[in-house]
């Protein structure tokens, strides 16, 4: 066991763990930050997308001591200092971004780093930068209004429904 | 917040802010105090005895609490089906034993062998790999038509061969049938598979086992989509625990789509390991262990056969299917092929003579059970391509085919024993062709050929039944259970209520949906209203959520049980007024009596029903709580029209969906955000069939298709977005809702669509391609260009 230290959504960390565990598994059962799901095992599904140092990243893919002294944030950061919902995440609301909820946390992190790279997106740079997040309940659709929709673009009306 | 309304507005989920912030409870974010890790020894072979397990070393690993073998199994019961098919020959299907882990014998790739409880999953995993287990191998069967040949490896030594049951629907019909063959004008045959999918919730299933010494009481929490279900089939079944001793908790659920269903090996091996160990014991499933346990679906393989007149009307369909039901049956796998599919042969139209033959069959791969849609998917996509197929034999419009044998008069009693109580097929038609602005083809047609790509255009129909189902038609099918729902409704002394409802939300919205139709009634703030489901402890027994069943059934339950709560609120009011009770009137919280400036208020009524200091205690009890069962007397029948567009690069095969648009009729609609995005959902699932999805199998039984890696689940950029549209609203006749359910609609409805559309680009590009079976990867498709 080792002992690793980081900065998770602002607040000091540290706790103990193997090499083998994952940045997901210590956020999950240590922190018991459980907003970062793990919905597969080869890195495909993106759940468990959170962001180390600035950067998205799969926390599955990663071992909890390659975090040691990293800025982390995760979903639980995600929502505004007054605790209401953050843009993306009202958007994922407001358009019924979500069912299950299970993938949501993953998408929200995604759609930040994408609306960080690049503030005005196109529907298909939208549908290209979810590759990695997979969901089974949404169809997509709602899912890429919402980020069009967070970064202040129009749907197209006859989609809107 | 401002109020939210009542039915018909679109109300956003309440649900959404746990999850978009990370508060949700999903089983696994449950652990125990002193809590035990389980893994599995999970056999590689697809068939094979085992001849010996040596555990000794595997036991004496660090943190190992106990292994267990099958052994430790012995005087369990089986995990049970849930219906009993009875073949075409007046004979029960055949029942092989599933244990909860192997005896003798494994019987597919994933089958459980033995189980490690350590103190931590590591060590759990890690003592797994030290197991010493012998198997001799056995030649394995995956092919249905191969394991019905003579001589075939038997999947289940003690039974007579591999069928599980040879079902023919209607068989009185049969010869009949025959007969207007023997007579038709024209007939078009078509040979195709529904190919086996894995259903891939995102959330994979969990189970934590609990046993509390002080009352002999035993709890499962688990990834289940009706957690009553799995209390009566493993406490009955599997484990003998009697109902008031077994607490089962489905909490937040991360999606289901059937899979979620049945009562899983895993379920009733962490409630045993807990008891006798007496610590909770937790199961979390792996992603590669998702897709070698979960329930696969569909895995038909079909020849369907369309007789028409001389003047094109369908005079007879027939049928020869195989259904693979894996090794074992799971719980609703015999009704999957036989009464959620022969009883939609008729689809939308007047055929009168209907036989359908299906051979389910024993193979060594995952048991086969309801995936969204479940045999109506499969009954819609062999009935749509065939008809797709005659109009293009006959060179006629397949719309206009379609049309001329559409059923227009309701009710409509078709040939396969279901009545359709409304419907309005022409209406959606019409919609569809607005929607997906058919007019406007011609013109894409041009610009995809300049841009060097065949476009193609491809229409289906679809009916399907939900609202499943009534209690008393099911029991003589074979179901060994009820299909009714149940709400309780307890208003509290202030006003604000909580209904418990015996359907479960793994994302459809439940919290949000259901209180609209409380509100509605009483004229209230759907926020004064809670919704509690997922628990037996706090639930009344209630069958759950798939077959689209939740508000056509569920739904009207809370209604039932909401109307007892007003008609005691009148009497009461009734009583405070000092007014006749057939005068009181309820409107927007307030009751009046009728002619007068009378009133009180919602909460005056309730509170006077917990102080009943002034109150009609002689004729009325206090308190306000009511529970009802509601029961359906049919099923609902949403029906709709699809549209698909694709384009197909002619120099790779690979296919695009350029336009999707779908017109659904689902009744009368609670919240139409949740339905559109039910919609979304299931259009998302049938093009993922269409394009990219298959679970794949060796001839040794070794699945290929294991991970995320393998198995091509649709992402974002291979869907559009979607044109949909649902105001050709005939309400459902027999429930107090008028609601048909929406939740498999796209899934079961968007294959054909697809597929129709590809044929029909290849063909207009003059390649002669009738039928390309699912799913329509570029290679598929380019080789059937290049044939």
């Amino acid at each position: 066991m080792a002992q690793v230290s980081m900065t998770v959504n602002g607040t000091p960390v540290s706790g103990e763990v193997e090499g083998r565990t994952l940045l997901s598994t210590f956020l999950r059962d240590t922190l018991e930050l459980t907003g970062t799901h793990v919905g597969c095992d080869t890195g495909q599904c993106g759940a468990c997308t959170i962001h180390v140092n600035g950067a998205s990243v799969k926390s599955c893919n990663m071992f909890a001591l390659e975090a040691d002294g990293a800025a982390v944030t995760t979903i639980e950061g995600m929502a505004n200092a007054d605790g209401s919902l953050g843009t993306i995440q009202q958007a994922f609301q407001d358009h019924h971004g979500l069912q299950c909820g299970f993938c949501t946390p993953g998408m929200v992190m995604t759609a930040a780093a994408l609306l960080e790279e690049n503030p005005k997106p196109t529907e298909a740079e939208i549908r290209s930068y979810l590759s990695g997040n997979l969901c089974r309940c949404t169809g997509y659709h709602n899912i890429v209004k919402a980020i069009l929709a967070a970064s202040g673009q129009e749907v197209a009306k006859e989609f809107a429904a | 917040m401002p109020a939210d309304g009542g039915i018909g507005a679109p109300n956003k989920r309440r649900e959404d802010v746990r999850f978009l912030t990370g508060k949700g409870r999903y089983t696994d974010d449950i652990n125990m105090r002193g809590q035990a890790y389980v893994w599995f020894l999970r056999s590689n072979v697809a068939h094979g005895r085992i001849t010996s397990i040596d555990t000794a070393a595997a036991a004496a690993m660090p943190g190992v609490i106990r292994v267990f073998t099958g052994a430790d199994f012995e005087g369990v019961g089986s995990i049970p089906c849930g219906w009993q098919v009875t073949d075409r020959h007046g004979e029960p299907m055949q029942e092989p034993a599933h244990p909860v882990l192997a005896q003798g014998k494994v019987r597919h790739v994933g089958d459980p062998i033995a189980a490690v409880v350590a103190e931590t999953a590591e060590q759990a995993r890690d003592a797994v790999e030290a197991i010493e287990v012998e198997i001799e191998e056995l030649p394995a069967v995956v092919d249905m038509k191969a394991a019905l040949e003579e001589g075939a490896p038997k999947v289940h030594d003690d039974l007579t061969s591999n069928l599980c049951y040879d079902w023919g629907f209607v068989e009185e019909n049969r010869e009949a049938v025959n007969k207007a063959f023997d007579e038709a004008a024209h007939v078009t045959t078509l040979e195709l598979r529904n190919q086996r999918l894995v259903a891939n919730p995102m959330e994979p299933r969990v189970a934590i086992g609990d046993y509390a010494a002080h009352n002999d009481e035993s709890t499962l929490y688990t990834t289940s989509q009706n957690p009553h279900v799995i209390r009566l089939l493993m406490g009955a079944f599997v484990l003998g625990i009697p109902e008031h001793k077994l607490r089962v908790v489905a909490p937040d659920v991360g999606g289901g789509f059937g899979s979620k269903i049945f009562h899983y090996a895993e379920e009733a091996f962490c409630t045993f390991a807990a008891k006798q160990l007496k610590r909770p014991v937790k199961w979390t499933s792996t992603r590669s262990e998702a897709f070698m346990t979960d329930a696969h679906g569909r895995d038909h393989v079909t020849k369907i056969e369309l007789a028409l007149d001389k003047d094109n009307n369908f005079t007879a369909l027939r049928t020869e299917t195989y259904a693979n039901m894996g090794a074992y049956l799971s719980t609703f796998a015999p009704s999957v092929p036989t009464w959620l599919h022969g009883t939609l042969m008729a689809g939308n139209y007047r055929t009168p003579l209907i036989y359908v033959n299906v051979k389910a069959v024993f193979t060594n791969t995952v048991p086969v059970d309801a995936y969204r849609g479940a045999g109506r998917p499969e009954a819609t996509y062999q009935l749509e391509r065939v008809i797709d197929k005659a109009a293009r034999e006959l060179g006629v419009d397949p719309i206009a085919l379609r049309r001329q044998n559409f059923v227009t008069e309701f009710p409509y009693a078709t040939p396969v024993a279901v009545e359709y109580d409304t419907g309005d097929y022409v209406a959606t038609m019409d919609k569809l062709e607005e929607i997906a602005d058919l007019a406007g083809f011609e013109k894409r047609l041009e610009e995809s050929k300049a841009s060097g790509k065949l476009r193609g255009l491809g229409v289906n129909c679809y009916i399907e039944a939900c609202g499943i189902a009534p209690s008393h038609l099911v029991g003589q099918l074979g179901a060994r259970a009820g299909l009714y729902e149940s709400a309780t409704v307890r208003v509290n002394a202030t006003g604000g209520l909580v209904v418990m409802t015996g359907s479960h939300s793994h994302g459809q919205g439940h919290e949000t949906a259901f209180p609209q139709v409380v509100a509605e009634m009483i004229g209230i703030d759907p926020n004064m209203i809670e919704i509690v489901h997922g628990d037996t402890a706090n639930t009344p027994m209630g069958m759950g959520t798939y077959g689209s069943r939740s508000l056509a059934v569920g739904g009207s339950a809370i209604v039932r049980a909401t109307e007892k709560i007003i008609a005691k609120a009148r009497k009461i009011a009734a009583h405070l007024m000092e007014a006749s009770e057939g005068d009181i009137e309820l409107k927007d919280g307030q009751f009046t009596v009728a002619g007068t400036d009378k009133s009180v208020a919602w909460g005056d009524v309730t509170l006077a029903a917990y102080v009943p200091h002034n109150y009609p205690l002689e004729d009325i009890e206090p308190g306000l709580e009511e529970t009802a069962f509601y029961d359906p007397n049919n099923f609902t029948y949403p029906a709709g029209a699809y549209a698909c567009e694709v384009e197909v690069d002619p120099e790779t095969g690979k296919v695009t969906i350029e336009r999707f648009a779908a017109a659904d009729d689902f009744g009368n609609i609670v919240n139409p955000m949740i339905v559109s995005g039910q919609v979304h959902g299931g259009l998302g699932q049938g093009i993922g069939q269409a394009l990219l999805e298959q679970a794949v199998y060796d001839e040794n039984g070794q699945l290929l298709t294991g991970s995320y890696m393998d198995y091509a689940m649709p992402r974002a950029d291979d869907v559009p977005f979607y044109a949909i549209d649902h105001s050709c609203a005939t309400p459902c006749t027999h429930n107090p809702l008028g609601v048909k359910g929406c939740g498999e609609a796209g899934a079961i409805g968007s294959p054909p669509a697809v597929v129709n559309a590809v044929v029909d680009a290849l063909q207009r590009a003059g390649r002669n391609v009738t039928h390309i079976d699912m799913p329509l990867s570029p290679s598929r498709v380019w080789e059937a260009m290049n044939q």
